[in-house]
């Protein structure tokens, strides 16, 4: 009686198993990627905020291939996603993922790292702190966004190899560079150099088309562009656009942005304006030429307003 | 707003009718929320409808939502005692009360605040005779408390307690002028959760501002959660020859924080922050 009732436990466990499997693997369709440069393969994201129409796909995320194993940068705004890049690598090549390279706390960027689970995390030194800060605030607004199956799932936030200035892996005759940089985008930027193929992933630090965000300090950002633009890359992958980029070209257009807007909101500081002031005007020029702008420009502004009044 | 339990610093707060936003901008869920926060807050005095002599100023829907801007606007001939700011469907609705003292120049303040979820934001004018007036104005935006900290907490504690007064380029002794008072602090709302050490950061804010001028009372200050990070007031004060601008705040972990500065040296631009 009792044997029985246990192999039946079993067979139902086993039977859930082998449904949890299957429907694992029938969904875990393998994004579509393109390999920009020898061994490095980027999946572009769609340009727009995460809806159901495009299930949250809306960041850049790549990989690079080594002798020894896999480096994955950045995993998408899902747990799906992050099975479906998984499945992507596999279909690329047979070495291993041996690490995942977080480029920020984003969660388009990194709710993907749950299918990861067996891969060691790098990111910056404040990633930890800063999305575990972030991370239910994140989850619930995936959970509004994308419905709640689409938020199950994600993983305790975890950064096993923090990067607090520069970090080289060496993934089998292929040295990769990881670089962390101070507050600009967010105060846990970090970008990702491929010495082989002069390919940098340069994470949220570049946005092209998609208004960059700012979720960090503007002025930070235009001190990290100067820095950023000596980086003897040939070629960029953005955080957003794109799968690669012109090097350092592709810089222009946000470093203007965020001028103007710096700019933008001095002069409203300085002729006593306040914040609805510089919302209503700031960076109004810029509108035509970005994509996302009314999403994103009024929130930049009043991030930046309480930035500058300090000064 | 997710859920948060009901113990340590949270006692106190309201969380009777937070139903789940059904249709945003009900106006019998508004009706009966402001019903409860009337009881709360001032028992059971009437409140008359303000009309134009008290008028908010806050964005329909707002950008940032732990970074709200709120001007209240009061007609000058309206010499009000007190000024409540109340976020309605806030954990904590009561954002601020200030009291008014013989060196104000009139009772229009502008701060910003957090907004948790869609809500009437009030303004009530106590008068001098001891009426009560109101106004609303009504505010998209949600999440505002729950919001993740400051963006850079490094710098942050660094400048905690630094204080920045700004005043006209120039001053004329009795001459109503506005002048704008930042804090460098967190303002921490006990309602953002670490997910690492799976607790709520502590609530650590500002409660109380004084100001003065050549020793007379501006404006004092109750201040609570829903004031956004980094407290901001714009107010009005009558200057006085030789006078300087005090400010005076405590925070919740028993600090205090001061700033004076001699209203003479505005003939320049913002007076260098510490």
């Amino acid at each position: 009686m009792t044997t029985s009732l246990e192999i039946g436990g079993f067979l139902t466990l086993a039977a859930m198993l082998c449904l949890m499997a299957f429907t694992t693997s029938a969904s875990a369709e393998p994004l579509a990627v393109t390999e920009v440069a020898p061994g490095v393969f980027v999946h572009q994201g769609v340009i727009a905020e995460p809806a159901p129409d495009n299930h949250g796909d809306t960041a850049n995320m790549g990989f690079i291939v080594g002798d020894d194993g896999v480096a994955v940068i950045d995993t998408g705004g899902t747990p799906e996603l992050g099975r479906r890049l998984r499945e992507a690598i596999a279909a690329r090549t047979d070495k291993k993922p041996v690490v995942v390279i977080n480029t920020h706390m984003h969660p388009d960027h990194v709710f993907g790292d749950a299918a990861f689970a067996d891969v060691p995390i790098a990111g910056h030194a404040n990633l930890r702190d800063a999305l575990a800060a972030r991370q239910e605030v994140y989850r619930q607004r995936l959970a509004d966004e994308l419905g709640a199956d689409a938020a199950a799932g994600i993983a305790p936030v975890r950064v096993d190899r923090p990067v607090s200035e520069e970090v080289r892996i060496d993934l089998g005759n292929r040295i990769i560079v990881l670089t962390a940089y101070p507050t600009a985008h967010t105060n846990n930027d970090l970008t990702v150099f491929d010495r082989n193929t002069g390919t940098l992933f340069a994470g949220d630090l570049l946005f092209v088309d998609h208004l960059p965000a700012v979720d960090g300090n503007a002025l930070g950002w235009l001190r990290v562009i100067d820095r950023l633009e000596r980086v003897p890359a040939v070629r960029a992958v953005p955080g957003h656009g794109p799968a690669a980029v012109d090097w350092p070209g592709a810089l222009d257009a946000e470093r203007r942005y965020l001028t103007v807007l710096v700019d933008g909101v001095r002069r409203v500081l300085k002729a006593g304006g306040s914040i609805q002031d510089a919302v209503a005007g700031v960076a109004e020029d810029e509108r035509d030429r970005w994509l996302l702008f009314d999403a994103y420009n009024p929130r930049n502004v009043t991030a930046t307003f309480a930035e500058l009044e300090w000064e | 707003m997710t859920r948060y339990p009901l113990s340590g610093p949270l006692m106190g707060l309201l969380v009777v009718f937070s139903t789940p936003v059904l249709a945003a901008g009900d106006a019998a869920d508004d009706g009966v929320r402001w019903d409860v926060l009337h009881d709360m807050y001032f028992k059971d005095r009437p409140i008359e409808e303000a009309g134009d002599r008290i008028r908010i100023d806050a964005p329909a829907r707002a950008y940032d939502a732990a970074l709200v801007p709120v001007r209240v606007e009061v007609e000058p001939s309206l010499r009000l005692k007190t000024l409540s700011l109340l976020v309605d469907k806030n954990p904590v609705p009561l954002a601020a009360t200030f009291r008014f003292g013989p060196a104000s120049a009139g009772s229009g303040i502008e701060t910003r605040v957090r907004v948790n979820e869609y809500t009437n934001v009030h303004a009530v004018g106590e008068t001098e005779d001891g009426r009560l007036l109101m106004t609303e104005a009504y505010v998209k935006a949600a999440g505002g408390c729950s919001a993740p900290a400051v963006k850079d907490p490094q710098e942050a504690m660094a400048r905690l307690g630094r204080i920045k007064v700004k005043l006209p380029e120039t001053l004329t002794p009795g001459s109503p002028a506005t002048a704008q008072v930042m804090i460098s602090h967190p303002n921490s709302s006990g309602l953002q959760f670490d997910q690492i050490s799976r607790t709520y950061i502590p609530a650590h804010y500002v409660q109380s501002i004084a100001i003065r001028v050549g020793g007379q009372t501006v404006l004092e200050a109750d201040t609570d959660i829903s004031i956004s990070e980094d407290p901001n007031l714009r107010f009005s004060f009558v200057p006085v020859e030789g006078g300087s601008l005090e400010v005076v705040a405590h925070d919740t972990k028993g600090a205090t924080f001061t700033r004076t500065v001699p209203l003479a040296a505005a003939s320049g631009k913002d007076e260098p922050a510490l």
